[in-house]
C-alpha cells in the first residue's frame, strides 16, 4: 500500500502505508523516545497531531492492554521509517499494526524520518496529511492547509471523559505480586486528556482518585472535599480553556493542587503569566530539567508544544523551581504562599525515564500537611 | 561543582598490550582521557608499557612512561613525580585515575591501595574508590549490594561438599553453573547438565578451591542480555548513554556477542525498569563519577530481571556506546573524575546543550565481533563465558538489516561473498552451539526454508532479529529470480536499503569477479540508487549539530554536502587482529593529525569502534563505513562531487586498504605516496626477486613446488638446509626446516595441503642467520633510516612474534652500512613516497633482503617514541609533496639514522595463549602474537628484562635453568650455561647437551626426554623444579616433544627461550634484575635528550 506525507508548505514524502488505509490530519510533530511507542499512540494529549517517531524501528514489541495510557490510540496519523510487521515480546498481545488498523489510524512507513524532522525543526511544526487513498499531492498540501490551526482550539473538551468516575488501582505487569498500597487520601483529578500512568502513580501514593471532566466547577470540586486536586496533561493550546483557569483560581488555596503539562500551563495562566507556542516543542524521554533549589538534574519525558514564559511570571508570588537545560524554558512553579505547584514535564513518564517520580510523593506530602 | 582545584597532578595507567579481552578500546579511552585532564590545566602523568597506542604520544601527556604495569614500577614513577612536584616548589595533591585503562589498570589500583602505597604516598583515587571498585569486583560483596537493593540476581549457593550442591541443584533445576572459590580466572568451574556432570565438576571444584568451596548457581543460558552504560557525577546526577541488546543471548560472552544498540525489543516499562535498576546499582556500589557498565539478563518467556555484573569503570562496552551515540563517555568521565557536574560540561556535538542528557539516536548500530580461530589449529572454536574474539566491527545504517549487513561486510573474513561452506549435516548443531559461524548458518537456515520459531528455538535469539535476518534472505533470493538486465530500480534500492552488498548482488546473477562488482555498481549508478550520507548527532535531530560524523545510508536526503576545501582521506585499518593491529590505527591517526595541521581537511575511514581514528575529533571528517570497494568509492565520489582537490592514503591502514589501492586508482582515485604498483611488485614473489637482481642485493634463494618432485628438485637446486612452507597456513606444523630429501619429502607427503594456487615454498635456509628490521622514509629523493631493529628470535620467526631491540646491539658498523645502502637502493628502486619497512637476515656478516614491504608497517610507533620522531606525521606529510630536506634537514645533511640517544628499546610480543588452552604456541612464519610491549633502560639487559615483565613473563632471580639444545647450538650453549652459573642458577639438561656442558667442566642434573622415560622435563616442569627453559628447536625428534615442554610451560607461566642470542639477552636481563634496580624513564625525557644528540 503506497502511502503520501503531505505538508503545508508543499513539502511530499512517499513511503509505505500500514495500519488503516485512509487519511488523517493534524499538525505534524516529532517524538525523539527511543522506547514507548504504545504509551505515545494512547496519550491523549497527542489528539489532533501526526506524530514522527525519530526511532526507525517501530512496534518491534508489538502492543498490550496494561500499557495503553487511554483507552484507546489519541495520535491521528503515525509516520516512521519501518513498522514491524511481527511483534516480539513476552507480554504483546496484538502486532502494533494491527493495533492500529483497528483503530482507524493510518501509518506511512519507509519514509527519510530524519529529513522530516530535519525539515520540522528548521521550519517549525506544521499541518499535514497521510493518506493511502489519494495520489494527487497538490490535493493534498491543500488539504493540509485546510486543517483547522491548533493555536485557539479547545482540544481538552474533546477528549475529556464525559462521566466523573473512581479509578481502580490496576495490578503492575512487572511486579504482579505488589500488593495495592492502602489509600487514606482523596484526590480529584480534572481530566484534560490524562494519562493512565498519572492515576497509577497517584494511586501508587495512596490516594483514591476521581477523575472529572474537564468543564467540572470549583464548586462541585470542592463539594466532594478531596485531599487535593489535580489537574492532568492534555492537548494543544492551554489559552482556549478560559473556563479551566477560572476554576483554577477559584481553588487556588483551598486544595493542595498539582498540575503537569496543560495542568502545569492553565496554572501558569491562572497566577496571571503566559503561554507561547515552541518552535517545534518538546517531545522526548532526554531532556534534562534542573531543579533550581538544589541544582539536581533529573532526565525527563516531555510531551508539549506550548511553554509558560518565564517573564511573564511574578516571582514575588511564584517560584520557578524547575528549567529546562536545552533551551531554559520553565519546567516548573510552586506558589510561594499557597499549597500549589506543577511541571511542564511528565513525572509519570511513561514512556519515559522514572527520575521524577518524587513529586507525586512531593504531592502527598503537601496534602497531608494542608490536612494538619 | 567546579574543577577541582586542590589537584595538581594527574596520573593515568594504561591497560597494557593488546589482549583478548583488552584491545584498543582503551587506548581511545586513555587518550580523551589525557586529552581532558590535560585541557583542564592538570599535569598528566601516564604509564603505559604499550609502544603502539596513541595515549603514550609525548604530546597527550606531560610525561609518559612506557614501564612495566607492576606495582613496583608505578610506586618509582609515584616517588619521582612526588618529588618533580616537591623540588619545584609546587603544592596540592596527587590523584590516580584507575577507571580508564581497564581491568588491568583498575587492578593495578587495588594493588598499589592494599600494599599502601598510596597512602604512603598520599595518592587520591579518583573516578572510583576503592570500596566501589572492590564492591564491584567481589561476587559475594556484590551479591549482598544488590539484595541491599532489592534486585534479583540468578540464584546462587556457596557449597563446600557434593550433597549440599546436588541439594540445591535440584532445588533451582539444572543446568546450574559451578564457580570454584578463588582460583585464577574461574578456572576449575563449568556447566552441569545433569547429577552426573554436577558431581564430577563440582569434585574437581572443590579439590581445586583452595578453601574447598564452590558457588553453584542457576543458570542464565538463553535469557536475553542487555548492558546499560551509565555516567554518574558527584552531585549524583545520573544518565543513560546507551543501551545494548546482544543478539546473542546469554551464554555467550557479550564480547563474543552479535550486540545492538539501542536495545529493541523491550517495552517503555521493561527498560525503564532496567534503567532504574542501574541506576540503583551504580549508587548503591558507590562508583562516584564517570561511567560503568550494568549487565542485565531478562528471562524470554516470563520477563524475570536479574543483574549480571557491573563493572566500575570505562569498558569496551563504554567504547562502542561512545562511538554508538557520539556521547563521549571516557571524555566526560575524566572530568567528572575532577569534580564537574554533568550540567557543566557542554554537549561536544551540539554545543548548545549540556553533556547531561541521555542521547537518543535515529539509527541502528551492530556490532559483530572478529575472531581468529584459524590462526590456532586445535583451539576450542565453542564460544561461552570466556572472550575468544581478537576485535570487532561496528556498522551503522538506518535499520537493523542495513547496519547488520554493513557489518557483515566490513568484517572482511577474506572468504567471498557466498562462498562460505555450510554443511547441512551441521545445521543444527551450529544454530544451537554458538561459534563462529552461526551468523551465516541462521541465513542459511532460512535459504534451506526454516521458520523464524525453529531458528529462534534453537538458537535462543530474539525472533525480532531473526526475523530481519530473514527477510534480507528472502530480498537476496528474490535478487535470483531476475537479472542485471530486467531488475527494476525498485527491486535494487529494497535490497540496497536493506544493507546487500553490490558483491553480493553480482554473486546473486553470476557476475564473476571485481568486473561483475563494478557491473552492478554502475546499474545502480543508472537506475539512480546511490547511498546518502547522515550525521550522527546524539539527539535524533532535534538540535543542529556541529560534528560532521557521518554514515551512510540508501534514504533520500543527505546532510553532509562536501566542503570546498582540499581533502585527503585516509582509509584505517578495520576490525583489529592478529598482524593488523593497533599500531595501523596509530599511523592513520597521524596522518590526521599532521596533515589537519598542514591545513588539509581531514577525511578517516574506518568501521573499527575500539580505536581512536573513529573518535569524532581526530579527524575533520570521520565516515564510519564497512573499508571495503563499494564503501570507500561512494565516501570518494561524495567529497569529490564539491569540486576541492581530493587525495587517499592507502598505506596506513595495514592490508585491509592495500587491497583495494589497485582498484581504487583504476576507479580513477589519486593514491597518494607510493604508488599502488609499487606495493604491489614488492609483494610479488617473481618480479621482486627481478628488481633484487637488477640492485644486485642478495636474497635467500628460493623455489615454489606444487609436487614432491618439485619440491625435492628446488631443495635440491637452492641448497640445504631449506625452509619449507605452504604459501597459507592451513594447520599443523606450518614450517620445517629440512637438511635432506627426505625430509622434504615427509613434509610434502604428511604436513601440508598444497595445490596449483597454493604452492609450497621454499627458501634456503640461513642458519645462525640474526634477523633485521628497517623502517625508513623516503621522498623520492632522499631516504632516511628511522631505525635498525635486530631481531631476539632467529630468523624464520613472524617477524610481528619477535623480540626486538633498538638501536642493534651487536651487527657490526660494516653490515649496518650494507643494510643502509640496501635500504637506500630498495626505497628509490620503489619511488617510495612515505614509509618503507624492510626486513633482512644476516648470516656471517653477509645481509640479505628477505622483504620489503613500501607501507606503513607494525613497528613505526615503536621507532617513533625510540627516537622521538613521529614518522607516520613526517611520512604523510612527505605524501603531500613535502620533502625531508624540509622535514628533517639535519639528517638529511648527515645521512645519519634518526637518534636513540644513550637508551635501549626492546620491544617484546604478547600472546594469547592462556585463552587457546591445547594449542601449540610454537612460532612459524605466521604471526600469533595479538600486542606488543616496550621495555626502556640504559642497558640491553634491563631494557629486555622489562619488556618480558611487561608481556607477562617474570625472568626468575633464580632456581633452576632447564637446557636443551640442538647440535647446531651445542656450542654456543657451553658460554651460556657458564653465564647462568655465574648468576647462580642451577643446571639441567638433556643428554646431549648435558654432556657438553660437563664436559666444559660444569655440574649440570640430567633429564629424560619426554618419550624417552620418567620422570621428564614435563614432570619437572609441573613440579615446578624448572624456572627457565632453553630449547632451541630440534626439528623432528621424536624423543623430545617440544609441544608437550611448551604446553606445560605455558600453563606454569614458565619463560621458554627458543634461541642462544634470547638465553644470552634473558641472562642479561636477569643480571639487571638481581641488582634490585627499579629505574623509570619518561619518553619526554628521553626525546629532548635526543634532540640535543640529533643537532650534534
Amino acid at each position: 500500500m503506497q502511502a503520501i506525507l503531505a505538508l503545508e508548505d508543499g513539502r511530499i514524502f512517499r513511503g509505505e502505508g500500514y495500519g488503516a488505509k485512509g487519511e488523517c490530519y493534524g499538525e505534524v510533530v516529532f517524538n525523539t523516545s527511543l522506547t514507548g511507542y504504545q504509551e505515545i499512540f494512547t496519550d491523549p494529549s497527542y489528539a489532533g497531531q501526526i506524530v514522527v517517531l525519530t526511532n526507525p524501528q517501530i512496534g518491534n514489541y508489538g502492543t498490550n492492554a496494561a500499557d495503553n495510557e487511554a483507552n484507546k490510540p489519541y495520535i491521528e496519523g503515525l509516520v516512521t521509517r519501518e513498522f514491524s510487521p511481527i511483534s516480539s515480546n513476552w507480554r504483546s498481545q496484538l502486532v502494533a499494526d494491527e493495533y492500529l488498523e483497528r483503530f482507524n489510524i493510518p501509518v506511512i512507513s519507509e519514509i527519510d524520518t530524519r529529513a522530516l524532522v530535519r525539515h520540522l525543526r528548521t521550519h517549525g511544526v506544521m499541518r499535514g496529511v497521510i493518506s493511502s487513498i489519494e495520489t494527487n499531492s497538490d490535493l493534498l498540501v491543500q488539504k493540509a492547509r485546510s486543517i483547522r490551526k491548533m493555536d485557539g482550539t479547545d482540544l481538552a473538551s474533546v477528549v475529556t471523559t464525559k462521566t466523573r468516575y473512581e479509578w481502580e488501582p490496576e495490578i503492575d505487569p512487572l511486579n504482579p505480586e505488589e500488593k495495592p498500597v492502602p489509600a487514606d487520601l482523596h484526590v480529584v483529578a480534572y481530566d484534560y486528556g490524562i494519562k493512565k500512568n498519572i492515576l497509577r502513580m497517584l494511586s501508587k501514593e495512596g490516594c483514591r482518585v476521581t477523575v472529572v471532566p474537564a468543564q467540572t466547577s470549583a464548586e462541585d470540586v470542592l463539594a466532594m472535599n478531596p485531599d487535593g486536586i489535580f489537574l492532568s496533561n492534555g492537548p494543544g493550546d492551554p489559552e482556549p480553556l478560559g473556563y479551566a483557569q477560572d476554576t483554577i483560581k477559584e481553588l487556588a488555596g483551598k486544595k493542595p493542587i498539582f498540575g503537569i503539562c496543560l495542568g502545569h500551563q492553565l496554572i501558569g495562566l491562572a497566577l496571571g503569566g503566559k503561554t507561547f507556542k515552541l518552535k517545534f516543542g518538546h517531545h522526548g524521554g532526554n531532556h534534562p530539567v534542573q531543579q533550581t533549589e538544589n541544582g539536581k538534574v533529573e532526565i525527563t519525558s516531555q510531551n508539549h508544544n506550548y511553554a509558560v514564559d518565564a517573564a511573564s511570571i511574578n516571582q514575588e508570588e511564584v517560584e520557578l523551581t524547575h528549567v529546562n537545560l536545552n533551551d531554559n524554558t520553565v519546567e516548573g512553579l510552586r506558589h510561594k504562599s499557597l499549597p500549589l505547584f506543577s511541571v511542564q514535564y511528565h513525572p509519570e513518564a511513561s514512556p519515559g525515564p522514572h527520575d521524577s517520580h518524587y513529586l507525586f510523593r512531593d504531592f502527598r506530602k503537601m496534602m497531608e500537611e494542608f490536612k494538619k | 561543582m567546579p574543577r577541582r582545584n586542590d589537584i595538581t597532578k594527574i596520573l593515568v595507567i594504561g591497560s597494557g598490550p593488546i589482549v583478548i579481552g583488552q584491545s584498543a578500546e582503551f587506548d581511545y579511552s586513555g587518550t580523551q582521557a589525557c586529552k581532558a585532564l590535560k585541557q583542564e590545566g592538570y599535569e598528566v602523568v601516564l604509564v603505559n608499557s604499550n609502544p603502539a597506542t596513541i595515549m603514550t604520544d609525548p604530546e597527550l601527556a606531560d610525561r609518559t612512561y612506557i614501564e612495566p604495569l607492576t606495582k613496583e614500577y608505578i610506586e618509582e614513577i609515584i616517588r619521582i613525580e612526588l618529588q618533580m612536584l616537591k623540588d619545584e616548589g609546587r603544592t596540592g595533591k596527587f590523584a590516580l585515575l584507575p577507571t580508564v585503562g581497564g581491568q588491568t589498570a583498575l587492578n593495578l589500583a587495588v594493588d598499589l591501595a592494599d600494599a599502601g602505597i598510596l597512602d604512603k604516598y598520599g595518592v587520591e583515587l579518583i573516578g572510583a574508590k576503592l570500596e566501589a571498585i572492590k564492591k564491584a569486583e567481589d561476587r559475594l560483596l556484590f551479591k549482598d549490594a544488590m539484595t541491599r537493593i532489592g534486585l534479583d540476581l540468578p540464584k546462587s549457593a556457596l557449597v563446600n561438599n557434593i550433597r549440599d550442591g546436588l541439594e540445591f541443584a535440584t532445588k533451582i533445576g539444572f543446568p546450574v553453573i559451578i564457580r570454584p572459590s578463588f582460583t585464577l580466572g574461574g578456572s576449575g568451574g563449568g556447566i552441569a547438565y545433569n547429577r552426573e556432570e554436577l558431581m564430577e565438576i563440582l569434585a574437581r571444584g572443590l579439590d581445586l578451591s583452595p578453601v574447598h568451596e564452590c558457588l553453584i548457581e542457576e543458570s542464565v543460558l538463553g535469557w536475553k542480555e542487555y548492558e546499560l552504560e551509565v555516567v554518574r557525577d558527584l552531585a549524583d546526577n545520573v544518565i543513560i548513554i546507551c543501551s545494548i541488546e546482544n543478539m546473542d543471548p546469554m551464554g555467550v560472552h557479550t564480547g563474543d556477542s552479535i550486540t545492538v544498540a539501542p536495545a529493541q525489543t523491550l517495552t517503555d516499562r521493561e527498560y525503564q525498569r532496567m534503567r532504574t535498576a542501574a541506576i540503583a546499582v551504580i549508587r548503591e556500589i558507590g562508583v562516584e563519577t564517570g561511567g560503568s557498565n550494568v549487565q542485565f539478563a531478562v528471562h524470554p518467556a516470563t520477563g524475570r530481571m536479574t543483574v549480571i555484573e557491573m563493572n566500575p569503570r570505562v569498558s569496551r562496552s563504554s567504547a562502542l556506546a561512545s562511538k554508538a551515540t557520539g556521547f563521549p563517555i571516557a571524555k566526560i568521565a575524566a572530568k567528572l573524575a575532577v569534580g564537574y557536574t554533568l550540567d557543566e560540561i557542554p554537549n561536544d556535538i551540539t554545543k548548545m546543550t549540556p553533556a547531561c542528557f541521555e542521547p537518543t539516536i535515529d539509527y541502528v548500530v551492530t556490532k559483530i565481533p572478529k575472531w581468529q580461530f584459524e590462526k590456532f589449529a586445535g583451539a576450542d572454536e565453542n564460544l561461552g563465558p570466556q572472550m575468544k574474539s581478537v576485535g570487532e566491527v561496528m556498522a551503522i545504517g538506518r535499520t537493523f538489516k542495513e547496519s547488520l549487513m554493513k557489518a557483515v561486510r566490513s568484517l572482511e573474513t577474506g572468504k567471498k561473498t557466498g562462498s562460505e561452506v555450510l554443511d547441512p549435516r551441521r545445521l543444527t548443531q551450529m544454530l544451537v552451539t554458538p561459534k563462529p559461524g552461526r551468523l551465516d548458518y541462521i541465513r542459511f537456515a532460512f535459504r534451506r526454508g526454516m521458520s523464524v520459531r525453529e531458528v529462534a528455538r534453537m538458537t535462543s535469539m530474539d525472533p525480532w532479529f531473526l526475523y530481519h535476518i530473514k527477510e534480507v534472505t528472502d530480498t537476496i533470493a528474490a535478487l535470483a529470480e531476475v537479472s542485471a538486465e530486467n531488475v527494476s530500480p525498485e527491486q535494487l534500492r529494497k535490497a540496497k536499503r536493506q544493507g546487500v552488498s553490490d558483491e553480493r548482488i553480482a554473486d546473486v546473477w553470476g557476475l564473476p569477479g571485481h568486473e561483475g562488482i563494478a557491473q552492478v555498481r554502475e546499474l545502480r549508478h543508472r537506475h539512480g540508487v546511490k547511498p546518502i550520507f547522515k550525521l550522527v548527532d546524539t539527539c535524533a535531530a532535534e538540535f543542529e549539530s556541529m560534528t560532521p560524523y557521518l554514515y551512510s545510508s540508501y534514504d533520500e536526503e543527505d546532510e553532509a554536502a562536501p566542503t570546498a576545501k582540499r581533502k585527503v582521506i585516509i582509509l584505517g585499518s578495520g576490525p583489529n587482529r592478529i598482524g593488523q593491529g593497533i599500531e595501523f590505527d596509530y599511523c592513520c591517526c597521524h596522518a590526521a593529525f599532521a596533515l589537519k595541521e598542514d591545513d588539509y581537511e581531514t577525511i578517516m575511514v574506518n568501521c573499527n569502534p575500539e580505536t581512536v581514528s573513529t573518535d569524532y575529533d581526530t579527524s575533520d571528517r570521520l565516515y564510519f563505513e564497512p573499508l571495503t570497494l563499494e564503501d570507500v568509492l561512494a565516501i570518494y565520489e561524495h567529497e569529490s562531487s564539491g569540486g576541492a582537490e581530493v587525495g587517499m592514503i592507502v598505506q596506513f591502514g595495514g592490508q585491509t586498504p592495500l587491497n583495494l589501492a589497485l582498484r581504487l586508482k583504476a576507479a580513477g582515485v589519486p593514491i597518494l605516496g607510493t604508488s599502488p604498483e609499487s606495493i604491489d611488485l614488492a609483494e610479488d614473489r617473481k618480479s621482486f626477486g627481478k628488481l633484487l637482481e637488477d640492485l644486485d642485493v642478495p636474497q635467500p634463494p628460493g623455489a615454489m613446488a606444487t609436487s614432491v618432485e618439485e619440491a625435492i628438485a628446488g631443495a635440491e637446486r637452492i641448497g640445504y638446509p631449506v625452509l619449507v612452507r605452504p604459501s597459507y597456513v592451513l594447520g599443523g606444523r606450518a614450517m620445517v626446516i629440512a637438511y635432506d630429501s627426505a625430509a622434504v619429502s615427509h613434509y610434502m607427503h604428511e604436513a601440508v595441503e598444497y595445490s596449483q594456487e597454493r604452492p609450497v615454498l621454499i627458501d634456503h635456509f640461513l642458519e645462525d642467520a640474526v634477523e633485521v628490521d628497517v623502517d625508513a622514509l623516503c621522498d623520492g629523493d632522499d631516504v632516511i633510516i628511522a631505525g635498525i631493529m635486530q631481531h631476539i628470535e632467529e630468523a624464520g620467526i613472524h617477524s610481528g612474534d619477535s623480540s626486538c631491540v633498538l638501536p642493534a646491539v651487536d651487527l657490526s658498523p660494516a653490515v649496518l652500512d650494507t643494510i643502509r645502502t640496501y635500504t637506500r637502493k630498495l626505497a628509490r628502486a620503489l619511488n617510495v613516497i612515505g614509509l618503507v619497512n624492510l626486513q633482512f637476515a644476516i648470516q656471517r656478516d653477509k645481509v640479505f633482503v628477505i622483504e620489503v614491504n613500501p607501507r606503513a608497517s607494525r613497528t613505526v610507533p615503536y621507532v617513533s617514541k625510540a627516537t622521538g620522531v613521529p614518522l607516520a606525521k613526517i611520512a604523510s606529510r612527505l605524501m603531500t609533496g613535502r620533502k625531508l630536506r624540509e622535514l628533517l634537514p639535519e639528517q638529511v645533511k648527515s645521512g645519519k639514522d634518526l637518534e636513540t640517544g644513550t637508551h635501549y628499546f626492546v620491544k617484546s610480543p604478547v600472546f594469547p595463549w592462556n585463552k587457546f588452552p591445547g594449542v601449540d604456541t610454537v612460532l612459524g612464519p605466521e604471526m600469533k602474537s595479538t600486542g606488543e610491549v616496550m621495555g626502556v633502560a640504559d642497558n640491553f639487559g634491563e631494557a629486555f628484562a622489562k619488556a618480558q615483565l611487561s608481556a607477562g613473563l617474570h625472568l626468575p632471580l633464580k632456581g633452576t635453568v632447564f637446557l636443551s639444545v640442538n647440535d647446531r647450538d651445542k656450542q654456543g650453549v657451553v658460554e651460556l650455561a657458564r653465564q647462568y652459573v655465574e648468576l647462580g642458577f642451577h643446571l639441567v639438561a638433556t643428554e646431549g647437551t648435558a654432556n657438553v656442558i660437563e664436559q666444559a667442566g660444569m655440574i649440570v642434573d640430567r633429564v629424560y626426554k619426554v618419550k624417552e622415560g620418567r620422570p621428564n622435563v614435563v614432570d619437572f616442569i609441573k613440579g615446578e623444579r624448572i624456572q627457565l627453559i632453553l630449547n632451541t628447536p630440534h626439528g623432528q625428534d621424536p624423543f623430545f616433544d617440544e609441544k608437550a615442554i611448551r604446553r606445560a610451560a605455558v600453563l606454569q607461566r614458565i619463560p621458554t627461550i627458543t634461541t642462544i642470542a634470547a638465553a644470552r639477552a634473558a641472562a642479561e636481563g636477569i643480571q639487571a634484575l638481581q641488582k634490585h634496580t627499579t629505574t623509570v624513564n619518561a619518553l619526554q625525557h628521553l626525546h629532548a635528550q635526543q634532540e640535543a644528540a640529533n643537532r650534534l
